[in-house]
Protein backbone atom coordinates (compact mmCIF):
# COMPACT_ATOMS: atom_id res chain seq x y z
CA UNK A 1 0.00 0.00 0.00
CA UNK A 2 2.82 2.32 1.04
CA UNK A 3 4.69 1.40 -2.10
CA UNK A 4 1.70 2.26 -4.31
CA UNK A 5 1.21 5.58 -2.51
CA UNK A 6 4.84 6.60 -3.03
CA UNK A 7 4.62 5.60 -6.66
CA UNK A 8 1.66 7.85 -7.35
CA UNK A 9 2.50 10.68 -4.95
CA UNK A 10 4.58 12.76 -7.45
CA UNK A 11 1.81 12.55 -10.09
CA UNK A 12 -0.77 13.51 -7.49
CA UNK A 13 1.29 16.50 -6.33
CA UNK A 14 1.85 17.58 -9.93
CA UNK A 15 -1.89 17.36 -10.68
CA UNK A 16 -2.66 19.41 -7.57
CA UNK A 17 -0.07 22.03 -8.57
CA UNK A 18 -1.53 22.23 -12.08
CA UNK A 19 -5.05 22.63 -10.66
CA UNK A 20 -3.80 25.41 -8.38
CA UNK A 21 -2.13 27.16 -11.35
CA UNK A 22 -5.24 26.86 -13.50
CA UNK A 23 -7.39 28.24 -10.70
CA UNK A 24 -5.03 31.19 -10.20
CA UNK A 25 -5.16 31.93 -13.92
CA UNK A 26 -8.95 31.99 -14.04
CA UNK A 27 -9.11 34.21 -10.97
CA UNK A 28 -7.14 37.03 -12.58
CA UNK A 29 -8.82 40.37 -13.17
CA UNK A 30 -7.03 40.61 -16.52
CA UNK A 31 -7.91 38.67 -19.64
CA UNK A 32 -6.11 35.33 -19.57
CA UNK A 33 -4.37 33.47 -22.39
CA UNK A 34 -4.86 29.70 -22.21
CA UNK A 35 -2.57 27.93 -22.66
CA UNK A 36 0.10 30.53 -21.93
CA UNK A 37 2.85 30.68 -24.54
CA UNK A 38 6.27 32.34 -24.68
CA UNK A 39 5.97 36.11 -24.98
CA UNK A 40 7.42 37.27 -28.31
CA UNK A 41 11.01 38.40 -27.77
CA UNK A 42 12.41 41.65 -29.13
CA UNK A 43 15.63 43.59 -29.16
CA UNK A 44 15.42 47.38 -28.79
CA UNK A 45 17.54 50.26 -27.49
CA UNK A 46 16.76 50.59 -23.80
CA UNK A 47 16.33 53.90 -21.99
CA UNK A 48 18.90 52.68 -19.45
CA UNK A 49 21.53 52.48 -22.18
CA UNK A 50 21.49 48.69 -22.47
CA UNK A 51 19.85 46.43 -25.02
CA UNK A 52 16.19 45.98 -24.09
CA UNK A 53 15.16 42.33 -24.25
CA UNK A 54 12.56 40.41 -22.29
CA UNK A 55 15.19 37.78 -21.51
CA UNK A 56 16.89 40.40 -19.30
CA UNK A 57 13.97 40.18 -16.90
CA UNK A 58 13.57 36.41 -16.65
CA UNK A 59 12.71 35.72 -13.03
CA UNK A 60 10.65 38.92 -12.79
CA UNK A 61 7.09 39.70 -13.80
CA UNK A 62 7.06 42.11 -16.74
CA UNK A 63 4.31 44.62 -17.39
CA UNK A 64 4.64 45.52 -21.06
CA UNK A 65 3.07 48.77 -22.28
CA UNK A 66 3.00 50.42 -25.71
CA UNK A 67 2.68 54.20 -25.96
CA UNK A 68 4.33 57.53 -26.76
CA UNK A 69 5.61 60.31 -24.54
CA UNK A 70 3.38 63.00 -26.12
CA UNK A 71 0.31 60.96 -25.23
CA UNK A 72 -2.17 63.32 -23.58
CA UNK A 73 -4.17 60.87 -21.47
CA UNK A 74 -3.88 57.10 -21.87
CA UNK A 75 -0.12 56.73 -21.25
CA UNK A 76 0.09 59.11 -18.26
CA UNK A 77 -2.89 57.36 -16.67
CA UNK A 78 -1.49 53.88 -17.29
CA UNK A 79 2.03 54.74 -16.11
CA UNK A 80 0.73 56.48 -12.99
CA UNK A 81 -1.38 53.40 -12.23
CA UNK A 82 1.64 51.13 -12.69
CA UNK A 83 3.79 53.37 -10.47
CA UNK A 84 1.07 53.19 -7.80
CA UNK A 85 0.95 49.42 -8.27
CA UNK A 86 4.68 49.04 -7.63
CA UNK A 87 4.43 51.20 -4.50
CA UNK A 88 1.54 49.09 -3.23
CA UNK A 89 3.48 45.88 -3.87
CA UNK A 90 6.01 46.76 -1.15
CA UNK A 91 8.99 44.41 -1.14
CA UNK A 92 7.49 42.43 -4.03
CA UNK A 93 7.93 45.46 -6.30
CA UNK A 94 11.51 44.29 -6.87
CA UNK A 95 10.04 41.33 -8.75
CA UNK A 96 8.03 43.56 -11.11
CA UNK A 97 9.51 45.33 -14.14
CA UNK A 98 7.57 47.85 -16.24
CA UNK A 99 8.70 47.96 -19.88
CA UNK A 100 7.41 50.80 -22.07
CA UNK A 101 7.84 50.46 -25.83
CA UNK A 102 7.32 53.59 -27.89
CA UNK A 103 5.03 53.66 -30.91
CA UNK A 104 6.49 57.04 -31.95
CA UNK A 105 10.21 56.59 -32.72
CA UNK A 106 10.24 59.90 -34.62
CA UNK A 107 9.98 61.91 -31.42
CA UNK A 108 10.77 59.42 -28.66
CA UNK A 109 14.52 59.04 -28.37
CA UNK A 110 16.28 57.36 -25.46
CA UNK A 111 16.81 60.59 -23.50
CA UNK A 112 13.22 61.71 -23.87
CA UNK A 113 11.84 58.30 -22.85
CA UNK A 114 14.16 58.13 -19.81
CA UNK A 115 13.10 61.59 -18.61
CA UNK A 116 9.44 60.85 -19.23
CA UNK A 117 9.41 57.50 -17.41
CA UNK A 118 11.53 58.87 -14.57
CA UNK A 119 8.70 61.23 -13.66
CA UNK A 120 6.54 58.19 -12.87
CA UNK A 121 9.04 55.67 -11.50
CA UNK A 122 12.80 55.63 -12.05
CA UNK A 123 12.65 51.84 -12.21
CA UNK A 124 10.62 51.83 -15.43
CA UNK A 125 12.57 50.99 -18.58
CA UNK A 126 11.60 52.18 -22.05
CA UNK A 127 12.62 51.07 -25.49
CA UNK A 128 12.84 52.39 -29.01
CA UNK A 129 14.23 51.23 -32.32
CA UNK A 130 13.80 51.65 -36.04
CA UNK A 131 10.22 52.09 -37.28
CA UNK A 132 10.42 48.62 -38.86
CA UNK A 133 11.72 46.98 -35.67
CA UNK A 134 8.98 48.62 -33.60
CA UNK A 135 6.32 47.65 -36.13
CA UNK A 136 7.51 44.04 -35.90
CA UNK A 137 7.23 44.11 -32.10
CA UNK A 138 3.71 45.54 -32.33
CA UNK A 139 2.72 42.91 -34.87
CA UNK A 140 3.94 40.10 -32.65
CA UNK A 141 1.68 41.33 -29.82
CA UNK A 142 -1.27 42.36 -32.02
CA UNK A 143 -0.86 46.00 -31.04
CA UNK A 144 -2.39 48.69 -33.25
CA UNK A 145 -0.77 52.13 -33.65
CA UNK A 146 -1.53 54.83 -36.16
CA UNK A 147 -0.44 58.41 -36.67
CA UNK A 148 -3.36 60.85 -36.51
CA UNK A 149 -3.31 64.55 -37.37
CA UNK A 150 -4.16 66.86 -34.46
CA UNK A 151 -7.15 69.15 -35.11
CA UNK A 152 -5.99 72.60 -36.18
CA UNK A 153 -2.80 71.29 -37.80
CA UNK A 154 -0.72 71.29 -34.58
CA UNK A 155 1.51 68.27 -35.17
CA UNK A 156 0.26 64.73 -34.74
CA UNK A 157 -0.85 62.25 -32.13
CA UNK A 158 -0.81 58.46 -32.08
CA UNK A 159 -3.87 56.27 -31.80
CA UNK A 160 -2.66 53.08 -30.12
CA UNK A 161 -3.72 49.99 -28.19
CA UNK A 162 -3.85 50.77 -24.52
CA UNK A 163 -3.74 47.39 -22.79
CA UNK A 164 -0.96 46.18 -20.50
CA UNK A 165 0.58 42.73 -21.13
CA UNK A 166 1.44 40.57 -18.12
CA UNK A 167 4.46 38.32 -18.66
CA UNK A 168 5.35 35.80 -15.99
CA UNK A 169 8.76 34.97 -14.51
CA UNK A 170 9.34 32.24 -17.07
CA UNK A 171 8.75 34.69 -19.94
CA UNK A 172 5.25 33.46 -20.84
CA UNK A 173 2.55 35.86 -21.92
CA UNK A 174 -0.10 35.12 -19.32
CA UNK A 175 -2.63 37.93 -19.51
CA UNK A 176 -3.67 41.29 -20.89
CA UNK A 177 -5.19 44.00 -18.69
CA UNK A 178 -7.43 46.37 -20.65
CA UNK A 179 -7.10 50.11 -20.08
CA UNK A 180 -9.00 51.57 -17.15
CA UNK A 181 -8.20 49.12 -14.37
CA UNK A 182 -7.05 50.50 -11.03
CA UNK A 183 -3.76 49.74 -9.26
CA UNK A 184 -5.50 47.34 -6.87
CA UNK A 185 -6.43 45.09 -9.80
CA UNK A 186 -2.81 44.98 -10.96
CA UNK A 187 -1.64 44.26 -7.40
CA UNK A 188 -4.20 41.44 -7.17
CA UNK A 189 -3.04 39.81 -10.41
CA UNK A 190 0.67 40.31 -9.82
CA UNK A 191 0.44 38.69 -6.40
CA UNK A 192 -1.38 35.72 -7.93
CA UNK A 193 1.23 35.41 -10.65
CA UNK A 194 4.06 35.68 -8.13
CA UNK A 195 2.44 32.91 -6.09
CA UNK A 196 1.92 30.62 -9.08
CA UNK A 197 4.45 28.89 -11.27
CA UNK B 1 -75.62 27.41 -16.34
CA UNK B 2 -73.19 24.82 -14.91
CA UNK B 3 -70.95 25.16 -17.94
CA UNK B 4 -70.96 28.95 -17.58
CA UNK B 5 -69.87 28.74 -13.94
CA UNK B 6 -67.15 26.21 -14.82
CA UNK B 7 -65.83 28.46 -17.56
CA UNK B 8 -65.80 31.46 -15.21
CA UNK B 9 -63.86 29.46 -12.60
CA UNK B 10 -61.47 28.13 -15.21
CA UNK B 11 -60.84 31.60 -16.62
CA UNK B 12 -60.29 32.98 -13.12
CA UNK B 13 -57.82 30.22 -12.26
CA UNK B 14 -55.99 30.69 -15.52
CA UNK B 15 -55.75 34.44 -14.93
CA UNK B 16 -54.43 33.83 -11.41
CA UNK B 17 -51.83 31.36 -12.69
CA UNK B 18 -50.76 33.83 -15.37
CA UNK B 19 -50.45 36.63 -12.82
CA UNK B 20 -48.44 34.42 -10.51
CA UNK B 21 -46.17 33.44 -13.40
CA UNK B 22 -45.66 37.07 -14.42
CA UNK B 23 -44.97 38.03 -10.81
CA UNK B 24 -42.36 35.33 -10.51
CA UNK B 25 -40.75 36.27 -13.85
CA UNK B 26 -40.62 39.93 -12.86
CA UNK B 27 -39.44 39.68 -9.27
CA UNK B 28 -37.67 36.35 -8.73
CA UNK B 29 -33.91 37.03 -8.52
CA UNK B 30 -31.84 36.00 -11.54
CA UNK B 31 -29.34 33.34 -10.60
CA UNK B 32 -27.11 31.91 -13.27
CA UNK B 33 -23.75 30.25 -13.37
CA UNK B 34 -20.86 32.01 -15.08
CA UNK B 35 -21.52 32.17 -18.79
CA UNK B 36 -18.86 32.37 -21.49
CA UNK B 37 -19.88 34.42 -24.50
CA UNK B 38 -17.84 32.39 -26.97
CA UNK B 39 -16.55 33.57 -30.32
CA UNK B 40 -14.48 31.03 -32.19
CA UNK B 41 -12.30 31.26 -35.28
CA UNK B 42 -12.79 27.90 -36.99
CA UNK B 43 -10.07 25.90 -38.69
CA UNK B 44 -9.49 27.03 -42.25
CA UNK B 45 -10.48 30.68 -41.71
CA UNK B 46 -7.12 31.99 -42.87
CA UNK B 47 -7.28 29.84 -46.03
CA UNK B 48 -10.79 31.13 -46.74
CA UNK B 49 -9.64 34.72 -46.31
CA UNK B 50 -6.69 34.11 -48.62
CA UNK B 51 -9.15 32.72 -51.17
CA UNK B 52 -11.04 36.00 -51.08
CA UNK B 53 -13.89 35.11 -48.69
CA UNK B 54 -14.87 37.95 -46.40
CA UNK B 55 -15.09 36.14 -43.09
CA UNK B 56 -16.54 38.19 -40.22
CA UNK B 57 -16.59 36.35 -36.91
CA UNK B 58 -16.38 38.97 -34.22
CA UNK B 59 -19.09 41.66 -34.34
CA UNK B 60 -18.25 45.37 -33.85
CA UNK B 61 -20.46 45.40 -30.78
CA UNK B 62 -20.79 42.73 -28.09
CA UNK B 63 -23.35 42.94 -25.28
CA UNK B 64 -22.65 41.31 -21.93
CA UNK B 65 -24.52 41.41 -18.64
CA UNK B 66 -22.40 42.02 -15.58
CA UNK B 67 -24.18 40.28 -12.71
CA UNK B 68 -24.91 37.26 -14.87
CA UNK B 69 -21.14 36.66 -14.84
CA UNK B 70 -20.85 36.88 -18.61
CA UNK B 71 -17.26 36.52 -19.71
CA UNK B 72 -15.91 37.19 -23.19
CA UNK B 73 -14.19 34.05 -24.50
CA UNK B 74 -12.27 34.21 -27.77
CA UNK B 75 -10.85 31.00 -29.22
CA UNK B 76 -8.60 30.44 -32.22
CA UNK B 77 -9.03 26.98 -33.78
CA UNK B 78 -7.24 28.01 -36.96
CA UNK B 79 -3.70 27.02 -37.87
CA UNK B 80 -2.24 30.54 -37.87
CA UNK B 81 -2.22 33.36 -35.27
CA UNK B 82 -5.33 35.52 -35.55
CA UNK B 83 -6.01 39.08 -34.48
CA UNK B 84 -9.26 38.68 -32.61
CA UNK B 85 -10.66 41.95 -31.31
CA UNK B 86 -8.02 43.50 -29.07
CA UNK B 87 -5.73 40.47 -28.91
CA UNK B 88 -3.51 38.32 -31.04
CA UNK B 89 -4.36 34.71 -30.29
CA UNK B 90 -2.09 31.83 -31.22
CA UNK B 91 -3.40 28.64 -32.87
CA UNK B 92 -5.23 26.49 -30.33
CA UNK B 93 -5.18 29.27 -27.78
CA UNK B 94 -8.08 31.04 -26.11
CA UNK B 95 -8.43 34.37 -24.34
CA UNK B 96 -10.91 34.80 -21.51
CA UNK B 97 -11.75 38.35 -20.45
CA UNK B 98 -13.89 38.98 -17.37
CA UNK B 99 -15.60 42.32 -16.65
CA UNK B 100 -16.37 43.71 -13.20
CA UNK B 101 -17.69 47.18 -14.00
CA UNK B 102 -20.76 48.01 -16.11
CA UNK B 103 -19.50 50.27 -18.89
CA UNK B 104 -18.74 50.46 -22.60
CA UNK B 105 -15.25 49.19 -23.37
CA UNK B 106 -13.66 50.24 -26.66
CA UNK B 107 -10.69 48.38 -28.08
CA UNK B 108 -8.52 49.22 -31.05
CA UNK B 109 -9.04 46.34 -33.46
CA UNK B 110 -7.45 45.95 -36.86
CA UNK B 111 -9.85 43.10 -37.70
CA UNK B 112 -12.70 45.58 -38.15
CA UNK B 113 -13.11 48.17 -40.85
CA UNK B 114 -13.96 50.77 -38.19
CA UNK B 115 -10.68 49.99 -36.40
CA UNK B 116 -12.62 49.52 -33.17
CA UNK B 117 -14.52 46.91 -31.25
CA UNK B 118 -16.85 47.73 -28.35
CA UNK B 119 -18.07 45.59 -25.50
CA UNK B 120 -21.10 46.95 -23.70
CA UNK B 121 -21.34 45.53 -20.21
CA UNK B 122 -24.78 46.17 -18.72
CA UNK B 123 -25.64 45.82 -15.05
CA UNK B 124 -28.19 43.30 -13.74
CA UNK B 125 -31.77 43.92 -14.84
CA UNK B 126 -33.72 45.70 -12.07
CA UNK B 127 -36.56 43.72 -10.45
CA UNK B 128 -39.89 44.29 -12.22
CA UNK B 129 -40.24 45.30 -15.83
CA UNK B 130 -36.51 44.97 -16.73
CA UNK B 131 -36.26 41.46 -15.28
CA UNK B 132 -39.50 40.48 -17.02
CA UNK B 133 -38.16 41.78 -20.35
CA UNK B 134 -34.86 39.96 -19.81
CA UNK B 135 -36.61 36.64 -19.10
CA UNK B 136 -38.91 37.09 -22.07
CA UNK B 137 -35.99 37.74 -24.43
CA UNK B 138 -34.12 34.73 -23.07
CA UNK B 139 -37.18 32.50 -23.38
CA UNK B 140 -37.98 33.60 -26.93
CA UNK B 141 -34.33 33.28 -27.96
CA UNK B 142 -34.40 29.64 -26.82
CA UNK B 143 -37.60 28.84 -28.66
Amino acid sequence: MKHVLFRFLPSLLLALALCATAHAATALKAGVFEPAQAAPEFSLRGSDGAELKLARYRGKLVLLVFGFTNCPEVCPTTLATLAETRKAMGADAAAVQVVYVTVDPERDDITRIRQYLGAFDPGFVGGTGSPDALAAVRKSYGVAAEKVARPGGGGYGMSHSSSVYLIDREGRLRAMMPYGHEAKDFVHDLKLLLASR
Amino acid sequence: MRLGRFLAWATGLLALALLAGLGWAAFAPITLDSHDELFEIPKGTWARRMAGDKVEILPDLINLTLALNDTLLLRNQDEVPQQFGPVLIMPGQSFRLPFEVASTYSFACTAHASGQMSVVVASTPAPGWETLQWRWKRWTARG
